[in-house]
């Protein structure tokens, strides 16, 4: 088989050729000033965690045809709900978490329920989405507590035990949010590929109107998805609250694009019907190593959304040269 | 004469005041394949889809095994063996040889409490179908995207009888084939007429009909022009009725002024 094949069966390969194409480059540029060092990996571990946790979800979404531009909004409006009834409203943390997750649940419900009645590109209505609930977290906070920002979470739960749950260390630097991902990669890619579910994802994003010809519940698996991208949103604005102690309006707040980036960069195609979960975690792993690696090797992160974008570039134009081998040979 | 499987009794269809179908009889029995032919916008497509329950008779009925139904979806019309296979659909390229032919029916393993897809049982399945009607394949995990296109037709078509239809709505599966790829498709057809399915086969090329149809109805704008068995069927006839006969003589006639005068114009030049 050839390459351009490999690359079109298993996107994962060209993705792990990739980063560890990009891994020697930085290891090679900035080994010194500790790339390489435990801390190192476990700072660009953690980077891939926060943008891997949502990829995830995001990229089964995409496989199913359907896109969400309001995810980053939805870390900003769930950690917020949890930091304002926390502090502002006394709440038990397990009672904050519960009231976060059933909003993100009831508006990804909204949100599939929208896209599928009305036939309505999910583009336009998560775009809708994502400036409702942007504007929704800045109003509600300023109006609460006078401010973008709340602090002191930490204090308004004590010693809550479920905090344990979601923040600290796992071994060494690392984070045990990495173990969320792991967890998050593991349960989607099992769905994705050894259960039913995953046959309808792949066959609703692939053709809708042959998925419905077959009696698959076209619309049940679009709205399903559009929650897990909301809950994985909650996920992660939980992990951030709780590590951090604290809520900013606009927390978040691109993560919607680095999502896409990571999942492209995985192989999955953004008109629907091909994707894998491993992909996109190799494409999160990337993010995160190019964004360290330009760290440690001194250069100013202003570049850091330009080499992004090269990058994007870049995989792009290799998934497409690849296809259009095979589709002649 | 036994049960027709499915029967329309006189039925019109009216979108507004465009009439797209009058007054329309039709059956089909088990082990028997009726051509529907006709031009596009003969109302084809209206009478496919109120046989599959995607729409319903504004006037007569449809009839099941002699009894008169109402079709409310292409599911409530599958519950009762009629599956349509729709020449752009059928099938899902990207996807599996196994998981297209068991998608909507997947079988599942249960591990506890949990309920996983049966990859291998699925693959087993799809083999042994596909193999059936003559396809042998080397990896049931390769894509449909490898197959050739009347390969894809024919296993949309086994897919939809092993799923327990008894009468095959085939709409254009050999439209967009060449003679060969349609060839694979026709033989599929008589087989499957052979283990007594009923069919309905949508053409507008004459070719794949005469030599399969034991039926044939022809549509024109939205009336039934015609209708006889193989025995009377010849190609001029199903030609003639096709093209419109009439307007097919005089565009033959055009045409041959034109080109005329086209040359003697040249020859001036």
């Amino acid at each position: 088989m050839s390459l351009a094949h490999r690359i079109v069966e298993r996107p994962e390969v060209g993705a792990g050729i990739g980063l560890a194409v990009v891994w020697i480059f930085f290891a090679a540029l900035g080994g010194q000033s500790g790339f390489i060092s435990e801390r190192g990996i476990a700072s660009y571990l953690d980077i891939a965690t926060q943008v891997g946790i949502v990829s995830t979800t995001v990229t089964l979404l995409l496989i199913a045809g359907e896109f969400d531009l309001s995810i980053g909004s939805m870390i900003g409006f769930a950690g917020m709900i949890i930091a304002l009834g926390t502090t502002q409203g006394h709440w038990p943390l397990w009672l904050a978490l519960s009231a976060s997750l059933a909003f993100a649940l009831a508006y990804g419900y909204g949100v599939g329920l929208l896209v599928v009645r009305l036939g309505v590109p999910s583009f336009i209505i998560t775009l809708a989405g994502m400036f409702l609930l942007r504007g929704a977290t800045i109003g509600f906070s300023r109006t609460i507590a006078q401010q973008p920002y709340i602090g002191g979470v930490k204090k308004a739960i004590g010693d809550d035990p479920l905090q344990y749950l979601f923040s600290g260390d796992f071994v060494g630097s690392l984070n045990l949010s990495f173990v969320w991902w792991v967890v998050v990669v593991v349960v989607a890619t099992v769905v994705l590929t050894k259960t039913r579910f995953g046959n309808w994802i792949y066959a609703s994003g692939g053709s809708a109107a042959a998925a419905r010809a077959s009696g698959v519940p076209v619309n049940r698996v679009k709205i399903i998805l559009f929650m897990a991208v909301a809950a994985s949103g909650w996920l992660l604005a939980t992990i951030e609250v709780l590590s951090l102690g604290s809520a900013d309006s606009f927390r978040g707040d691109g993560k919607e694009f680095e999502a896409a980036i990571t999942a492209v960069i995985g192989g999955t195609s953004l008109s629907g019907g091909v994707g894998s979960i491993v992909g996109t975690a190799i494409g999160a792993l990337t993010l995160g190593v190019v964004r360290q690696g330009l760290f440690f090797a001194g250069v100013d992160y202003d570049w850091y959304q330009s080499v992004l974008g090269l990058m994007l570039l870049i995989a792009v134009l290799i998934n497409h040269f690849a296809r259009r081998n095979v589709s002649r040979s | 004469m036994p049960t027709p499987v499915i029967e329309a009794r006189s039925v019109s269809k009216y979108f507004g005041s465009v009439i797209a179908l009058k007054d329309i009889s039709l059956a089909v029995h088990a082990g028997e394949v009726v051509c529907l032919l006709g031009d596009n916008g003969a109302g084809k497509s209206t009478l496919i889809k109120m046989l599959s329950g995607l729409i319903r008779p504004d006037e007569g009925t449809i009839a099941v095994d002699g009894e008169p139904v109402v079709l409310r979806s292409p599911r409530d019309a599958f519950a009762r063996g009629i599956a349509t296979v729709y020449q752009d659909l059928a099938v899902l390229p990207q996807m599996s040889i196994a998981r297209n032919f068991m998608l909507g029916m997947e079988p599942l393993k249960r591990v506890g409490p949990l309920a996983f897809f049966d990859e291998t049982k699925a693959g087993e399945i799809a083999r042994e179908e596909l193999a059936k009607i003559g396809i042998t394949v080397n990896h049931v995990r390769q894509k449909v995207g490898t197959m050739s296109g009347g390969e894809r037709q024919s296993l949309a078509i086994a897919r939809a009888e092993y799923r327990g239809a008894r009468l095959l709505i085939l709409d254009e599966p050999t439209s967009a084939l060449g003679v060969n790829e349609a060839a694979i498709v026709l033989r599929h057809i008589i087989r499957a007429r052979a283990r007594g399915l009923a069919v309905i086969f949508i053409t507008h090329n004459v070719h794949h009909a005469l030599p399969i149809g034991d039926r044939f109805f022809i549509l024109d704008r939205g009336r039934m022009a015609a209708s006889f068995p193989q025995a009377e069927a010849t190609e001029a006839r199903l030609n003639n009725l096709m093209g419109g006969g009439e307007d097919f003589d005089a565009l033959q006639r055009e045409l041959a002024e034109l080109a005329a005068q086209l040359k003697q114009t040249a020859a001036r030049a």
